[in-house]
């Protein structure tokens, strides 16, 4: 049985080209293995290979989605291969993004078995987990050996058309999908089993987890912008010089609150952002370009608005937990309602 | 107001603007410091507008 060709798709940091300042890299076709390509080739031992790898910056795909999937897939499809491995991703968002959507691309277009696999929390695999199998990985590129030992005997069986377990079993995110099977004890007896755990404050695995939509409704408009008071919260980072609260570059255990008062302009001798997930170059010589003061200052003098607000409210969003995202957000949220904010312009890079 | 919008909707954001690019969503270094400012005004009016419209779900505010 002749090897399995893959194909395996990685940003421009796993091909070691550079990190946010060359996350505008396009895209380009190499021959044979690069970077994490290796460990999944170690892992797959005879049965495939990788015959090329695409590398390509995140924020090229994610601020060309359409251009980008045409290139990329483009490349791939000229390497004529059994199976496309893209990533993994771990907690990186734009490139949680770019390996669900060319998983996905692929899948469809060239018709071949596709994987990937990033973390649970990636933006990346909300969008795509019921389009394609994404592999659960740790949080960072420390959980590469973990991912790799999951998306390696997965992505054999996929390339060999093997039948493919539950999630639980397989490694991946549970993607919807249900099979009927008969179980070995009847229902009555597990549902009693687990009430009677309950009862007894032992641990015990739902048959059924509750999902969980966390959506919004959306807030009433805004009668009177005239009257309005309007502040700014963002996600870009955008502190004071020199961070004096310490907000974290990734993972962010915090977020300020800054007083503008008197401010008009944000300028690169008075702030700065904290953000570790994007090239900071641009922020940092004029940071108006992440946290729009100049602007909102200018309707306030012109009575477009009522008032901007005095604080502003900044946290980094670069790998930052959901659970800790919310929990800054429903703090400060008090804070504004109970200062007269009407309304919230957040920004996010 | 994200570059990324698929993401905005994702993570279940009501009213969005889409922005420039992810290191400047704001901003445009290709421009002149005058143009970059039109430019910004011109993005943050459309977020004034968005709040100021109505909406019954997720809605980008091209």
């Amino acid at each position: 049985m002749s090897k399995i060709r893959v194909v395996h798709y990685i940003n421009q940091f796993f091909a070691n080209i550079g990190g946010e300042e060359k996350a505008d890299y396009q895209p380009e076709l190499r021959q044979g293995i690069v970077g994490p390509g290796l460990a999944l080739s170690a892992a797959f031992k005879d049965e495939a290979e990788i015959v090329a790898t695409v590398i390509c910056g995140d924020s090229y795909f994610n601020e060309n989605l359409e251009k980008a999937k045409k290139e990329v897939i483009q490349m791939v499809a000229s390497q004529k291969p059994d199976l496309f491995i893209a990533g993994p991703a771990f907690n990186a968002g734009r490139y949680g993004v770019a390996c669900g959507t060319i998983a996905d691309a692929v899948q469809a277009e060239l018709g071949i078995p596709v994987l990937t696999g990033m973390y649970q929390e990636n933006p990346g695999a909300d969008m795509f987990k019921t389009k394609v199998l994404i592999v659960e990985t740790k949080n960072s590129a420390a959980g590469m050996r973990d991912a790799v030992g999951k998306m390696a005997p997965l992505a054999l069986k996929l390339a060999r058309k093997e039948e493919i377990g539950a999630s639980s079993e397989e490694g991946y995110l549970p993607n919807g999908v249900r099979k009927n099977f008969f179980e070995t004890e009847r229902g009555s007896k597990r549902a009693v089993d687990m009430l009677i755990k309950k009862l007894a404050g032992k641990a015990f695995t739902t048959e059924y987890p509750m999902p969980n939509f966390d959506r919004v409704k959306p807030n009433p408009a805004v009668k009177d912008l005239s009257k309005a008071t309007i502040a700014l919260v963002t996600s870009g980072g955008i502190v004071p010089k020199g961070n004096p609260d310490h907000i974290e570059s990734s993972s962010a255990s915090r977020y300020g609150k800054y007083d503008i008062d008197g401010i008009y302009d944000l300028t690169s001798s008075s702030f700065q952002t904290a953000h570790g997930g994007y090239d900071p170059t641009y922020a940092n010589e004029d940071p108006d370009r992440v946290l729009p003061v100049d602007v909102l200052r200018d309707f306030e003098k012109e009575g477009k608005i009522g008032k901007l607000h005095r604080y502003y409210y900044s946290t980094v969003g670069n790998g930052t937990a959901v659970a800790s995202a919310v929990k800054f957000a429903s703090q400060f949220s008090k804070e504004l309602v109970n200062d007269g904010v009407d309304a919230v312009i957040l920004t996010s890079t | 107001m994200c570059t990324v919008t698929p993401i905005s909707l994702t993570v279940g954001a009501n009213r969005i603007v889409p922005t420039v690019a992810i290191p400047h969503p704001l901003g445009n270094p290709a421009l002149t410091h005058e143009e970059e400012k039109t430019l910004r005004r011109h993005l943050v009016e459309k977020a004034l507008k968005a709040l100021q419209t109505e909406v019954t779900e997720q809605t980008i505010f091209e």
